[in-house]
């Protein structure tokens, strides 16, 4: 049976559809999730979008985190489900205590957008298996808030439990500490990621296919049966 | 009615890059002696009810859960009967 993998939809979400694309391209089914429906249509997996949920009032993520739809999505990541937050989605599972820090203005307070290189430091998340441990990709990056923030002593946590998936490299685009791109709870079954691979899946419209690894890592995950379907 | 004013701040050990930019108009506008700028943000709640110790409190977990963010923010909360 193809896997089931939702993309949730917010007001103010961007890029919904590239990543359902990117859903199929890599093999699965993409199911559209709503913001106001509190039902998550036994999906197998969720990705939540980047873009400018409740047009980012508040604070990135803030309203959308207690949207209807995330009750149910913070349940399921608790059981174990594949959660991965991509940007906004980042920003809104770091709001939902999901993932620990906060996403803050870039320090340059200027909105970037570039191709960025990032090296891949943990494949063993239900959304980076398939990448080679050290391996080097390049994905579109684009953010006005994308420096992620946290206390030193939760960073030494991050760090010591190998729980930073992706750094940047050459470049740290927003401020962002130690070049942290992206990172995964414990469980390894949610993470947070600041550049957009979705957009990066296609020769035609991509600078690589280098982010196409995320979506089949996490068909990867539930072949192999090791994460929970709520 | 009743004013509530909920301030919130970037903790002090965060960042505050548009507070930096403030500071950095400050200097070219000519008024010298400023050391630091941090910016945040308020929001008064006109309150159509006494303000009772229950109530209070009740604000202050809207305060910690949806106007600001814990990890990285302060706020406080001051009463205008």
């Amino acid at each position: 049976m193809t896997a089931r993998v939702g993309v949730v939809t917010f007001p103010g979400s961007l890029d919904d559809h590239d990543a359902a694309r990117a859903v199929t391209l890599a093999g699965a089914d993409a199911v559209s999730l709503w913001h106001g429906d509190a039902n998550l249509h036994n999906v197998d997996a969720i990705v939540l979008p980047g873009g400018f949920s409740y047009g980012d009032y508040l604070r990135c993520g803030a309203i959308a985190r207690f949207a209807p739809v995330m009750e149910k999505v913070i349940e399921a990541a608790h059981a174990g489900m594949p959660v991965l937050g991509i940007c906004n989605g980042f920003q809104i599972l770091c709001e939902s205590h999901l993932l620990p820090g906060a996403l803050t203005r870039n320090d340059h307070l200027h909105f970037i957008c570039r191709d960025q290189k990032l090296k891949i430091e943990n494949n063993s998340s239900a959304w980076t298996r398939d990448y080679e441990l050290g391996q080097e990709i390049v994905v579109p990056l684009k953010n006005g808030e994308g420096g992620f923030v946290a206390d030193d002593y939760t960073l030494d946590q991050l760090e010591a439990e190998g729980r930073v998936i992706a750094r940047y490299l050459d470049l740290n685009p927003n401020g962002s500490r130690r070049d942290i791109a992206g990172i995964t709870n414990v469980a390894g079954n949610v993470v947070g990621l600041m550049p957009h691979p979705e957009h990066a899946v296609e020769d035609l419209t991509g600078p690589t296919t280098d982010g196409l690894g995320f979506f089949t890592s996490v068909l990867t995950t539930l072949l192999a049966g090791q994460a929970v379907s709520v | 009615m009743a004013t509530v004013v909920v301030s919130v701040f970037l903790k002090p050990e965060i960042l505050d890059p548009q507070g930096r930019a403030v500071l950095g108009a400050l200097g070219r506008l000519g008024l010298s002696g400023v050391a630091d700028v941090r910016q945040g943000k308020q929001f008064i709640l006109t309150v159509d009810a006494e303000i009772t110790a229950e109530k209070l409190a009740e604000i202050n977990h809207i305060a910690e859960t949806l106007l600001s963010n814990p990890v990285i923010e302060d706020f406080t909360v001051q009463v205008n009967q």
